[in-house]
């Protein structure tokens, strides 16, 4: 009676083995399925409104496509018009290189400023705060107008103020020269996200690090030179990226602010060829490529633009955060 | 014995630093605090002008006075009487809340894919994810508008004009949202999680109990978030709507505002102060969780 079951259970030793890993196989499989399960919808949005996207654009930047017949295969006469033909190209480019080359050190500049002034107050921090982020909110829409009338040259407040001392101030919207730098100061007024993520950061910098550097003898300048800055280099960073990439982008201001500001020069109701005003200053490259996509509806040469403008980004987005290794101190783990 | 513990005592004891040290002290943050008045008013400008502005009769309006004489209150009314405001409004509560809601329901598993379990592969796909994040929308743009274009020829529903196009996507998943709600799923501590597996919890059970429990103020900065940038969209609205003024959103409709009414700066101006004034009031409701979204994008970023 023993032997059998002793055979049995003999026979069954590998079993349980098998069964385990098979078990161990299908809790893998059961694992694997829900990852998938939980990642779904990202791969299918990826694919949809990411990766189909970027490939039906190149195919479409080397035909002419007006969106009602089929797309014409052409080569690589868009890419030839917009190196070699374009009259429009170099304008929005240099506009948007000015852009990025002034606004980001002064939006990252005046933010660290405030913030290390804000760290030092000791008393109504809360309220600056505040009041320093506020702008941040305002929808960009609203801000812009709001500015355009500020700046307005003849009645705005700004320039009434200014006369009240004798200076003549700038035409602001309307001068060819100023249009960017307004724009720059619309850039400054909603700093407040910025500020807030340096505020934090310079808050984070060791205590003791400020102390040992005090002690031997460094002055505030220096202080701040070799202990806040490499603390909150990281930071700095993460500033400079996000403000080239924002500015690779820049439409909706500058594309509100020709609007408002041609409309209220000629006081016509006139909107089709306002884009850039005044004489294409604020004609951006994501401005130039909405007109040719969307106004002109050439969207085999706004697909040539987009994959030029894919191949900057992505360029400066590697080679910022390749480089960042040599001069950004991490604290702590590498 | 007690001179000694005296002496010892007397460096540990806070002494008062001397009367110039406290001097330059108080004159240093008494400068500080100037220039951050300074500062302050500055920022607040133009909210004043705006308000004031929107407070004057038309034709002072265009005058250089900086005072309404007298306060014309009735602008508020009239803004609303003038422009279909409550219609584009309405349709920007739509837009915002769909796409809120569909990207929280999507992105959240995702994240918690990419930060709470463990498989082959999920830092390259996070990589991926960072990728997407950086490119500007508007190497996309074309493809897209084509793509929704020709869906709607294809199923007999025009895409083109309406708001849809602007909120399916986010039903699939939205990379700035996942990437956020990633950063805030991987501060709650394993042994959460940990216990919740011992006690036999699924993934799936966990992700509805714990995760949605602990990441409360997570998942509340990103619905912020998400609402604020819909809200304050304007390039997609653009382009999908700008043809059709039923469907338009306040962003449009306020861009659009001056060329309804010529060359009213006071209406204008009341109407900026409206399209502001929902985004300012959830601020003062939410401000410690705008707060700290923020300081986590930048900070663990």
């Amino acid at each position: 009676m023993g032997t059998p079951d002793a055979g049995a259970a003999v026979l069954a030793a590998p079993r349980p083995a098998i069964d385990r890993r098979r078990a161990k196989k299908s809790a893998a499989w059961r694992r694997r399925r829900l990852v998938l399960l939980f990642m779904s919808p990202w791969i299918l949005g990826f694919s949809v409104f990411f990766g189909y996207p970027l490939v039906f654009s190149a195919y479409l930047s080397f035909t002419h496509y007006d969106l009602l017949s089929a797309p014409r295969w052409i080569g690589t006469a868009n890419y030839s018009y917009l190196f070699e033909q374009d009259q429009q190209i170099w304008p929005a480019v240099k506009n948007t290189l000015w852009m990025i080359g002034v606004s980001v050190p002064l939006n990252v500049l005046f933010a660290f400023g405030v913030a290390l002034m804000l760290a030092r107050a000791r008393t109504g921090v809360g309220i600056f705060r505040t009041i320093f982020y506020l702008p941040a909110l305002a929808p960009p829409v609203a801000a812009t107008l709001g500015f355009v009338y500020i700046l307005n040259p003849a009645t705005g407040p700004i320039n009434s103020f200014l006369g009240l001392f004798g200076i003549q101030g700038p035409l602001w919207f309307q001068s060819p020269d100023w249009a960017k730098p307004s724009l720059v100061l619309l850039g400054l007024w909603g700093i407040g996200n910025l500020l807030i993520i340096f505020l934090a950061a310079v808050l984070d910098v060791p205590k003791h690090l400020q102390e040992s550097a005090e002690l031997d003898g460094a002055g505030g300048l220096r202080r701040l030179w070799y202990v806040t800055v490499p603390s909150i280099s990281p930071v700095i960073l993460f500033a400079v990226v996000i403000g080239v990439i924002q500015g690779l982008q820049y439409f909706t201001q500058a594309y509100v602010a020709a609007n408002i500001a041609s409309g209220q020069a000629s006081q016509a109701g006139d909107t089709t060829s306002n884009l850039g005003y005044p004489e294409d200053s604020t004609l951006f490259y994501p401005v130039l490529l909405y007109q040719n996509g969307f106004r002109y509806f050439q969207m085999g040469y706004a697909s040539a633009m987009a994959m030029l403008l894919l191949g900057v980004s992505l360029a400066v987005t590697l080679l910022i955060l390749v480089n960042s290794r040599r001069f950004v101190h991490y604290a702590g783990a590498k | 014995m007690t001179a000694a513990v005296g002496a010892a005592a007397a460096p540990l004891a806070r002494r008062k630093p001397p009367f110039t040290v406290r001097r330059r002290r108080f004159l240093l943050a008494v400068a500080n605090h100037s220039v951050l008045i300074v500062v302050t008013a500055l920022f607040l400008a133009p909210f004043v002008f705006i308000t004031l502005t929107a407070l004057m009769s038309t034709n002072q309006a265009l005058s250089s006075d900086l005072w309404p004489h007298p306060f014309h209150w009735g602008n508020f009314i009239d803004v609303f009487r003038d422009a279909p405001l409550w219609r584009w409004a309405l349709n920007t509560f739509m837009y915002s809340g769909l796409a809120t809601l569909g990207l929280l329901v999507s992105s959240i598993p995702v994240a918690y894919a990419l930060s709470r379990l463990r498989w082959r592969g999920r830092d390259a796909v996070f990589l991926v994810v960072l990728i997407a994040l950086m490119l500007p929308p508007q190497v996309s743009v074309v493809p897209i508008y084509v793509m929704w274009a020709k869906l709607g020829d294809f199923i007999g529903f025009h895409f083109i004009g309406t708001l849809w196009p602007l909120i399916l996507p986010n039903w699939l998943g939205d990379a700035f949202s996942i990437f956020l709600l990633r950063q805030f799923f991987l501060t709650i501590p394993e042994e959460y999680f940990d216990a919740a597996r011992v006690d036999g919890c699924g993934e799936l059970r966990i992700l509805t109990t714990v995760v949605l429990r602990l990441a409360k103020p997570g998942i509340a900065a990103v619905a912020l978030f998400s609402m604020l940038y819909t809200f304050n969209d304007f390039f997609l609205p653009l382009l999908y709507t700008s043809d059709n003024p039923h469907n338009w959103v306040l962003s449009i409709g306020l861009s659009e505002f001056r060329s309804l009414r010529q060359v009213q700066w006071n209406l204008t101006m009341a109407a900026t102060l409206v399209v502001m004034a929902p985004v300012i009031i959830v601020f003062f409701l939410a401000q410690k969780a705008f707060v700290e979204g923020v300081t986590l994008t930048g900070v663990k970023g």
